[in-house]
């Protein structure tokens, strides 16, 4: 039976649903209407593919990493998601959100960031087609991205520090609500990741689905077969479900979500929310999270900024929650070797948030062996990451101010 | 049934005026603090207490009440210690019910909540994140317990989600009278008295009006067409503002007497 999630009203078995203050449910009723109008519009659906290839540069490759495979003992094949306009696969979602707001016809646009990498793309699109854009990020993370800061500004986005809570992305996506509950006639949430109330995780996932879609037809047309398994990082989730849509009918392709594992899920210190956390309701939805004893949102550790939320797209726990995808921890350290193990193979520098893809599919290298195809999303590119990177290191004497950080 | 905020209406239709409510968080300063204030503004004239479960991420929330959660969890405030709270404000003989956001109430155990709820003589839940059509275990545990479900409904609700909320709510409706987050406004909006009127064509059970009431003028202009004034972000300013515990009583206790004097409609 071919799998077809969510139900009507946004459920993804338990998981998923509303649970929003109301003045915004009639506004996500319009949002879900619009979308499900806009996805069988012919004309839109066309603009949006345009868009994605003459200027997101849309599709990405599929590449064999030979020495990269050498080294892990299986067969790797990288989704270059790396090489799209902004580095990531951030844009195919903000592009739809973005061209879905003209079509509603709102002038104003906000959205939420964590190390910034959703932001940029976000302003990236509203510059693009016109929108004016209002980003809200924790301050704790403006003053460690100042640069991406700066990137949203050049683009022409007011940024608003947050100073409430943790002062965090998990606090921006607050802040970004009560905004919108205040502003919603005439401004759209460009959400940044397939969690929050419906629609938004089924409609960041069409958004995505082309991630997967493209490397299921590529990997066809290099090897007449499927891969053997399907591997990507899991922050919010959406790089993650854009690669596992294509294939959830496929029984045959193993699907692996690599959690942030931070010092270790042992350690409390980390962003392992399927793996560590518990059901719970965040952010407009029932899923996994990290929670205290009494429903207090616990902060999340990861050195990847972009994995480094406290929540999960409530799809990712439906589907762990039926087995078909299974969803494992990588650590910083097993992230950082992986990230250093790319580097000096294929000369690629990885978003650290894919790092922890490779470090999963390393895992997963040793248990399927040498004759395994493994499809990885090299979701984003690292040259943000590169002070993180250089200080956890050694490579540099002296801190300096770099970019650093995507959401996942 | 008759509930205790059933009975409550009863009798402020009876002396034609609006019942008031007002809203303050446990734990904050401290649970002992919080308690006092809860009895200084019943005593100023309050007739329904809401009493605030600390959150995390309140995202229907402004600046003040987020900053008084902060700080309630920063003391180390408990879900346990909310209800101790509510058995105190139940005891000054003014209804109390729980404002809280979902997720605190179903990692509890929402059944477990609900019976312990009861248990300290608190009357029901309001619970701004959750809608009828996401309540369906809140809805089975109040039955079982006797709590009323106050829903929120908001100028954005249409006709249907409207009458939906409506028949799902006891006690009575929260009406949200801006769009937007709670905290104290300079003017009150004409939302109010439109939404209300939405209401009361499909409805007879009372309707509340809150979000940006801070004075005695502004509760009065809604006493004339709502059947409750609910206010929360001005007397948690007052805790907020003040220099030690007995000014802040003080105003808590001043300006509850004048929202109630501004909720009698003659």
């Amino acid at each position: 039976m071919s799998y077809a999630q969510p139900d009507p009203t946004g459920h993804f078995g338990r998981f998923g649903g509303r649970f929003m203050p109301e003045a915004l449910i009639a506004p996500l009723d319009e949002l879900d209407r619009a979308w499900t109008d806009a996805k069988a519009d012919p004309v839109f659906m066309a603009e949006l593919d345009r868009m994605l290839r003459e200027y997101a540069n849309v599709p990405s490759p599929l590449y064999e990493a030979h020495r990269f495979s050498e080294a892990v003992g299986a067969r790797i094949l990288l989704k270059r998601e790396d090489l799209n306009h902004t580095g990531a696969h951030k844009i195919r979602n903000v592009i739809g959100q973005a061209l879905l707001a003209k079509r509603i016809g709102k002038p104003r646009a906000i959205a939420e960031t964590g190390a910034g990498q959703h932001g940029v793309a976000s302003a990236t699109a509203c510059a693009y087609l016109d929108l004016e854009c209002t980003v809200y990020m924790g301050e704790v993370d403006t003053e460690r991205q100042a640069l991406n800061v700066a990137r949203m500004r050049m683009l022409g986005a007011e940024v608003v520090p947050v100073t409430s809570g943790s002062r965090t992305l998990k606090d921006a996506i607050n802040e970004a609500l009560r905004d919108w509950v205040a502003s919603v006639d005439t401004t759209s949430y460009l959400f940044g990741t397939a969690a929050g109330p419906h629609p938004f995780p089924s409609m960041v996932r069409d958004l995505t689905r082309g991630i997967g879609d493209e490397a299921r037809a590529q990997a066809l047309a290099l090897d007449g077969r499927l891969p053997d398994a399907a591997v990507a990082c899991v922050g919010g989730g959406s790089n993650a479900i854009g690669l596992f849509t294509a294939f959830i009918d496929d029984s045959d392709v193993r699907l692996v979500g690599i959690e942030a594992g931070g010092d270790g899920v042992a350690t409390g210190r980390h962003a392992a929310t399927i793996t560590g956390g518990d059901v719970g309701v965040l952010h407009g939805a029932r899923s996994f999270l990290l929670q205290d004893e009494d429903g207090q949102t616990v902060e999340s550790h990861s050195i990847s900024a972009g994995l480094d939320y406290p929540g999960v797209g409530p799809e990712h726990s439906y589907l762990a929650d039926i087995g078909r995808a299974t969803y494992t921890p990588a650590t910083d350290a097993e992230a950082m070797a992986a990230f250093d193990l790319l580097c000096k193979t294929e000369g690629i520098i990885p978003a650290i948030e894919s790092a922890h893809a490779l470090a999963g599919a390393l895992d997963l290298a040793k248990e399927l062996g040498p004759d395994a195809t493994i499809l990885v999303n090299l979701s984003g590119r690292g040259d943000k990451d590169v002070h993180t990177a250089a200080e956890y290191f050694g490579l540099i004497d002296e801190p300096v101010v770099l970019e650093q950080g995507v959401e996942e | 049934m008759t509930s205790q905020i059933d009975e409550l209406f009863e009798r402020t239709r009876a002396e034609n005026r609006a019942a008031l409510v007002g809203y303050l968080p446990s734990g904050f300063p401290t649970k002992e603090q919080s308690i006092r204030a809860i009895e200084a503004m019943v005593e100023g004239g309050v007739d329904l207490v809401e009493v605030g479960l600390p959150y995390s991420d309140p995202v229907m929330d402004g600046p003040v009440i987020q900053a008084a959660a902060e700080q309630a969890l920063a003391a180390g405030s408990r879900t346990t210690d909310v209800l101790d709270v509510v058995r105190a404000s139940a005891a000054t003989g003014a209804p109390t019910v729980v404002m809280t956001y979902w997720n605190p109430v179903e990692r509890y155990g929402v059944e477990r909540f609900a019976a312990d709820l009861a248990a300290a003589g608190g009357s029901g839940l309001i619970t701004p994140d959750m809608i009828p059509d996401e309540a369906g275990e809140w809805v089975a545990a109040s039955e079982a317990n006797g709590l009323d479900r106050i829903f929120l409904v908001a100028p954005s609700s249409t006709d249907e989600r409207l009458a939906m909320t409506v028949e799902a709510a006891s006690g009575f409706v929260y009406a949200t009278a801006v769009m937007g987050v709670t905290g104290a406004r300079d003017q009150t909006s004409s939302l109010g008295e439109e939404l209300v009127a939405r209401v009361k064509r499909v409805t007879d059970k009372p309707v509340g009006v809150g979000l940006g009431v801070s004075n005695g003028a502004q509760a009065h202009e809604i006493a004339e067409y709502a059947d409750a004034v609910i206010v929360g972000s001005a007397l948690v300013r007052c805790l907020l503002d003040a220099p030690d515990e007995s000014a802040g009583l003080d105003a808590i206790r001043s300006l509850a007497r004048d929202l109630r004097a501004g909720v009698e409609r003659t």
